[in-house]
């Protein structure tokens, strides 16, 4: 290998006095950082081995390990920062497209930050979730403009039947992560967990394994432009389907999933060769138009008899909302928004950091113009893009979401450290990695416990949120933006937000 | 017009009383008076008014407009537009006395008008639709001038004072009507505006309220995406365009709109039989968005009904009797007793229960 001039991003640094030498660190290291020299009895470290992770310092039975981000600075400037230098250095070695895995991290604003909520004082009581019932239930898909009830002695009788729908214990659902981009255990985890709590969880273009299909009322199943996996009985076993048109990671490409992750059983998922590279087209080859969405919309609801709301999934980008308007009248159920902090398993570092808009723009104009033009009805907004807590969730409702995808955060709720390297397949968590070695590390079971307590504690949350603002009911929050306030927003920011300066 | 978004919401505690006689006899404003007058401490002098309903037998069929001109610029500009669209059977200022409380007033106007016949079939509505087309039109584009009631055979009176004060301005004694609705406030973030008093009505829906509506800002969307404009900054506005929304454009029955503004519990509906848990829960799955959440007592008053609801968790008082013919409906027990010592029923109607009193005939006298 030729001379690199990149340093190491990370520095390891290694306690000897508290070092046992029980090379936990070497076995649990995929990337080979830590070594054992049986002659001299050492650990050993290559920092520039290091990737971040913290597995190894996680599980040092002494605490013998510090990861710290290398301290070493190019030459002060503001324009060639040593991000730009290096990326420039990566290049200048390998000749390609610099990749990366997980969200945007670029400091663009967050608008959940820069938004605060409201509560009950004197004229209006707060309401006691602990003591009185606090309602999340949600409905996802097309809604009529009005009901048909008639009255016949007396008895009322209704005579409207809905389009069908997916019934959510509360407003967030599992994002898109592709078996292949993960592993079979997190897929698991991700399947069994929204099960049992009763949400949803996304297949992403990766295909259903067939070890899930018992958990198919609570899956959505994408049908993204590589049309990898599907066929008659995932659209079959699916509670929803959900055309991917693009994703907020990487808009206006396909999805990534590089051969060294295309195992036997993702092969024979995706129904692809072992070890090719899964690149999905960019746009879909038989959507190049609003009428051509429209075709497919209804393939897909014609193959499942109209049993299944058909949701259209896009990258959050300067004409969201006109698209969206279109999507509707093509006759998309659902609207899933991904916004510019979305997270993905493989992307051009690039575009992931300069294509998009943040979700909370797009959900304000979105949830407005369909407002607008009096079709708000007839499909739900599922917004998804870097949701971090509760309070983000509570926030994108109020804008006008129905309810919020989340994908990082359930990644982290398994044990993803955000160290970025998806893309490799060496991911030490167990979690973006189809080698059996690694993947063994995240238990199934113990992975859907973490999932439904961070749902579980959201919900808590929620509910405690909405009962200070006086709200039983989470539809009374849906795209009531009284309840939110801006804090440093510039006046356009606050007009297509929808909401008032705080002290207003 | 009135464009003010610190004021997109008002907060305010209050005091409600109403009455109706299903036999559609027709009675002076004395007692109302009586009733809300029990209920001083309730408000606090920053707005009171009424509802009277059967007021205008001479004119029954003729929308009757009321309106609050802030000067005679205002006034001549809005009845070009009146002129444009209605026929106008007559006008006039509505009939007032020097009362105790009562500060300087704006011009208080009546219209009997009828909307004419071509323009209604050019812009393709109902008389209704139109009705409320142009009432919003006035309320938004004109500077100054204000309508606060547009029903027929029926007519708000509302102004900043207390209740009892409003009733006596207006010479409500004089009046004659088979159901009565009326309102004290106590509002606290807002000043006093004659038009912010209750009842808020468009076309025969009369609405008071006790109350603050926390949903207030997806109602007021809601609502914003059929046609209706939210002009008078206050939650109980839009209970008002909810009802009608509800009631006359979808064609829902009284019980239905009130099960869509209070609606049972999802711990509740799962264990209903199987039609009603699916009635339920399809009405909240549509309606969802026009669900009144937060504390609210509201008396609805209509041509031939009068209902009265409070919320999901009886955030409110709301009591209601019944002697004969005649449905009482207070904030407090003592407000009806007082005007009707020894009813022959009384009872605290549950959360989101309405109490429903129909009108059997028009009285002729």
């Amino acid at each position: 290998m030729r001379f690199s001039y990149l340093e190491p991003e990370f520095l390891v640094e290694r306690n000897l006095e508290r070092c046992i030498r029980c090379q936990v660190c070497v076995r649990q290291c995929a990337f080979e950082a830590h070594r054992y020299d049986a002659a001299s009895d050492v650990v050993t470290v290559d920092s520039s081995r290091c990737v971040g992770c913290l597995r190894c310092v996680t599980m040092c039975p002494t605490d013998a390990l510090i990861v710290r981000q290398n301290p070493t600075t190019f030459k002060e400037n503001a324009n060639w920062t040593g991000r730009v230098i290096k990326n420039i250095y990566k290049q200048a070695e390998t000749g390609g497209v610099l990749l990366t895995g997980m969200g945007n991290d670029r400091p663009y604003p967050i608008y959940w930050d820069h938004m605060v909520l409201n509560a009950s004082q004197v004229t209006n009581p707060s309401i006691d979730p602990l003591r009185e019932p606090m309602e999340l239930k949600t409905y996802l898909g097309r809604k009529p403009e009005r009901l048909d009830v008639s009255v016949k002695d007396g008895k009322i009788s209704l005579n409207t039947k809905l389009a069908p729908q997916l019934e959510l214990r509360m407003p967030v659902v599992f994002s898109a992560l592709s078996y292949g981009a993960i592993s079979f255990n997190a897929s698991k985890a991700l399947a069994s967990a929204a099960y049992e709590f009763g949400t949803y969880y996304n297949t992403g273009e990766g295909g259903l394994h067939r070890d899930l299909y018992r958990y198919g009322e609570r899956t959505i199943v994408q049908c993204a432009s590589g049309r990898f996996g599907v066929h008659k009985d995932y659209l079959q076993a699916a509670a929803a389907i959900e055309i991917k048109i693009g994703q907020g990671a990487k808009p206006g490409i396909g999805g990534h999933l590089p051969g060294e992750k295309v195992s036997r059983e993702v092969s024979r998922t995706r129904m692809i060769p072992e070890g090719s590279d899964a690149l999905s087209p960019a746009p879909h080859h038989d959507i190049y138009s609003i009428e051509d969405l429209r075709q497919l919309i209804y393939a897909l609801k014609e193959a499942t008899r109209y049993e299944k709301p058909v949701s259209v999934k896009i990258a959050a980008v300067h004409n969201s909302a006109a698209i969206a308007s279109g999507m509707v009248r093509a006759g998309a159920d659902i609207i899933a928004l991904d916004g510019i902090r979305g997270g993905t398993g493989a992307a051009p570092t690039t575009i992931r950091d300069n294509v998009g808009i943040p979700i909370e723009l797009a959900i304000a104009s979105v949830d407005q113009r369909l407002r607008e033009e009096g079709i708000r009805h007839q499909a739900s907004i599922l917004a998804a893009g870097g949701f971090r807590s509760s309070s983000d969730v509570i926030k994108a409702i109020a804008l006008g979401a129905d309810a919020v995808y989340i994908g990082t955060s359930a990644l982290v709720a398994m044990g993803c450290h955000l160290c970025q390297i998806c893309y490799t397949g060496k991911c030490n968590w167990g979690i973006a990695t189809q080698d059996p070695y690694l993947e063994k590390r995240l238990n199934p079971e113990i992975a859907k416990e973490r999932l439904m307590n961070l749902l579980r504690a959201w919900e808590h949350e929620i509910k405690e949120m909405l009962g200070g603002m006086g709200i039983n009911a989470i539809e009374s929050l849906r795209g009531n933006r009284l309840h939110l306030r801006g804090v440093g927003l510039t006046d356009s920011e606050l007009e297509i937000l929808g909401i008032l300066p705080a002290g207003r | 017009m009135i464009n003010d978004i610190y004021r997109e919401k008002e907060i305010s505690g209050c005091g409600l009383s109403a009455y109706m006689d299903e036999s559609g006899r027709r009675t002076s404003g004395d007692d109302i008076i009586q009733s809300i007058a029990l209920l001083h401490d309730r408000s606090n002098g920053l707005g009171g008014g009424f509802a009277a309903y059967g007021i205008y037998p001479e004119f029954p069929d003729s929308y009757a407009f009321h309106l609050f001109y802030d000067d005679g610029a205002s006034q001549v500009t809005c009845e070009e537009l009146i002129h444009a669209s209605f026929h106008i059977r007559e006008s006039g200022p509505i009939a007032t006395r020097k009362a105790f409380g009562i500060g300087p007033s704006p011009i208080i106007w009546r219209y009997f008008v009828d909307p004419k016949e071509e323009i209604l079939e050019r812009a393709g509505l109902s008389a209704d639709d139109f009705v409320v087309r142009e009432v919003m039109k006035i309320n938004k584009t004109i500077e100054g001038a204000f309508v606060f009631s547009s029903g027929k055979n029926m007519g708000a009176f509302k102004a900043v004072g207390f209740p009892e004060d409003v009733g006596d301005f207006y010479r409500l004694d004089e009046y004659r009507a088979y159901m009565w609705v009326a309102h004290g406030r106590f509002p606290t973030n807002t000043p006093g505006w004659w038009g912010g008093a209750h009842p808020f009505t468009i076309l025969d829906w009369a609405i008071v309220h006790n109350g603050e509506i926390s949903s207030y800002g997806i109602n007021k969307r809601y609502v914003e995406m059929f046609g209706y404009h939210c002009t008078m900054m206050t939650d109980t506005e839009v209970m008002a365009y909810l009802f009608d929304l509800l009631l006359r454009k979808h064609g829902l029955p009284i019980e239905t709109a009130c099960a869509i503004l209070a609606p049972p519990f999802w711990d509740l509906i799962a264990h209903m039989p199987e039609e009603e848990k699916n009635y339920y829960t399809t009405l909240r799955m549509v309606y969802g968005s026009a669900m009144a959440n937060g504390p609210f007592a509201i008396v609805l008053g209509s041509r031939d009904m009068m209902v009265a609801l409070n919320d999901r968790v009886k955030l409110r008082p709301l009591v209601a009797a019944r002697k004969g013919s005649i449905v009482y409906v207070s904030s407090e027990e003592s407000g009806i007793r007082e005007i009707c010592p020894r009813p022959d029923t009384v009872w605290m109607p549950r959360t989101g229960e309405p109490v429903i009193a129909r009108l059997q005939q028009e009285a002729a006298s």
